[in-house]
């Protein structure tokens, strides 16, 4: 069966009627950002992922390429981002093949929200995507919802407000690259810094006319791990045990060995 | 129809206790936030009772101010009724239990944690739970990230569910030197800045020996 499975939905809903709450999801609970300047256009992030209150991952990407000229950034459950940024660079690549040009970023924006409204927010990616393509530089933002925005500078996530603070305040027309890669750190900072659900490094990409895309992982890491005080290394035999032993099994076909890994998949 | 809430979630970050044969650790972050917001990068929310007492209160701040001004308020008039006699470890905990247990079904949402030195000269650390039910301990951690330091001290204070490699006996808990003591402190500070994100900014650390009180500061990050 194609799409997604519902087979749960119903059982969910009544575990969850009778108090039996649902496992935490992994947000991104995000800053992101993105910035045009006057020979393309910029993505930021920064690198926090979180469960509740608690770091789920202190340096996870949240910048994924599209096309080669086609970037995005996501906020929002960070499974939905993974596979909706996943499934999109596949479609795109395709088409790209079947048109035999390269893709465009409206392109990408149209299928992303066609698929997001379909789901109705139940898919839960807040994405802003950039990109150079035949007809310019682009720089949109997408909500789970559907709904589409267009701008020289956008943000997104629980850090955004963080973020559009110093983008008003900052931004200004024709900006150079090297302005513009400063704005748009500046900006993911003040969320890294004032934004709980953000946190850790700022990664940053650069998508020029005419230039391969540029991927700066870990442009700034202003957060490093001090050096611990003490060693917890432990003396061996700190550990107890009941016994110690071994057992011996015997293979009798080789064909026992072999069992695949993929298994599951051909189920069917 | 929802009701009035009295309870909030504005909070400090996390505190943790550690007592020694001739001293008393109590450290606490300076991170003060309500979800996911910091309210402030700078708020001590270790409280010098006075009579070489210290308190901690993790949990819903205004009940945890609240508290400090009932606990200054039952060693003031103690105070006046006893020609300035000072007020023992294991009296201010027993005060400090009556004042949360008088509360039984409108509790102060909070976990306090108070030091100082016992009537015999050694570290005192006595905990309490939101109700009042407390006891001395060799060590304890207290607010959002006591999850993550609880069992850090268990095994580098307690030694918990450890064998000496040496005799295969259960290691025995030696008294830590203080030094040994403030640096566990500090790795356990880091460490829980590292996962959870309501600890963070500043490490306060308040020292008590016989000599008197030694405050510490050390950088969290502050992310």
């Amino acid at each position: 069966m194609a799409g997604l499975s519902f087979d749960n939905y119903r059982r969910n809903k009544s575990l969850e009627a009778s108090g039996v709450l649902p496992p935490k999801t992994t947000s991104t609970g995000t800053t992101i950002v993105g910035c045009k300047f006057n020979g393309g256009v910029i993505l930021s992030a920064d690198t926090r992922a979180t469960a509740g209150m608690v770091v789920a991952d202190k340096n996870c990407l949240k910048l994924h390429r599209l096309a080669p000229n086609i970037w995005c950034a996501g906020a929002g459950t960070a499974s939905d981002n993974d596979k909706v940024t996943e499934l999109e660079s596949s479609q795109l690549e395709i088409h790209s093949q079947w048109t035999g040009r390269a893709p465009r970023v409206v392109t990408a924006l149209t299928h992303l929200k066609q698929h997001l409204f379909k789901y109705q927010g139940h898919v839960g990616a807040y994405l802003i995507i950039a990109g150079v393509d035949v007809t310019g530089s682009h720089l949109f933002s997408l909500h789970a919802h559907g709904s589409t925005d267009v701008g020289p500078y956008l943000a997104l996530g629980s850090g955004s407000m963080a973020a559009l603070s110093v983008l008003e305040s900052k931004w200004k027309e024709d900006l150079t690259k090297e302005e513009a890669m400063e704005l748009c750190s500046e900006a993911i900072m003040a969320g890294v810094f004032n934004d709980l659900a953000s946190g850790s490094n700022v990664d940053l990409c650069v998508i020029e006319k005419g230039k391969p895309s540029r991927l700066h992982r870990g442009y700034k890491q202003p957060n490093q791990r001090l050096q611990k005080q003490r060693n917890y290394n432990f003396d061996i035999g700190t550990t107890s045990y009941f016994e110690a032993g071994s057992e011996v099994f015997y293979i009798s076909k080789q064909s026992d060995l072999e069992t695949s890994a993929m298994e599951v998949d051909q189920v069917s | 129809m929802s009701r009035f809430n009295p309870y909030g979630d504005s909070s400090g970050g996390s505190s943790l206790a550690i007592a020694g044969a001739d001293f008393a650790i109590l450290a606490g972050d300076t991170r003060h936030s309500t979800g996911f917001s910091i309210d402030s990068r700078d708020q001590s929310q270790i409280a010098d009772l006075g009579d070489g007492l210290f308190l901690t209160s993790n949990g819903f701040s205004a009940d945890a101010k609240q508290l400090v001004d009932d606990l200054r308020t039952q060693i003031k008039w103690y105070h006046h009724n006893n020609n300035d006699h000072k007020l023992s470890i294991s009296a201010a905990a027993r005060t400090t239990m009556m004042l949360l247990y008088g509360k039984r079904f409108f509790p102060y949402y909070v976990n306090p944690i108070m030091i100082g030195m016992a009537d015999d000269g050694t570290g005192a650390v006595y905990s309490f739970d939101p109700l009042g039910s407390y006891d001395r301990e060799p060590s304890r951690a207290a607010g959002h990230a006591s999850e993550l330091l609880m069992p850090f001290l268990d095994n580098q204070v307690t030694f918990a569910n450890q064998l000496d490699p040496q005799t295969g006996e259960p290691r025995k808990r030696l008294d830590l030197d203080l030094q040994t003591a403030v640096d566990l402190v500090k790795d356990a500070f880091t460490g829980a800045a590292e996962r959870q994100v309501q600890v963070g900014d500043t490490l306060e650390i308040v020292i008590l020996t016989k000599d008197g009180v030694d405050r510490q500061y050390y950088d969290l990050r502050r992310d």
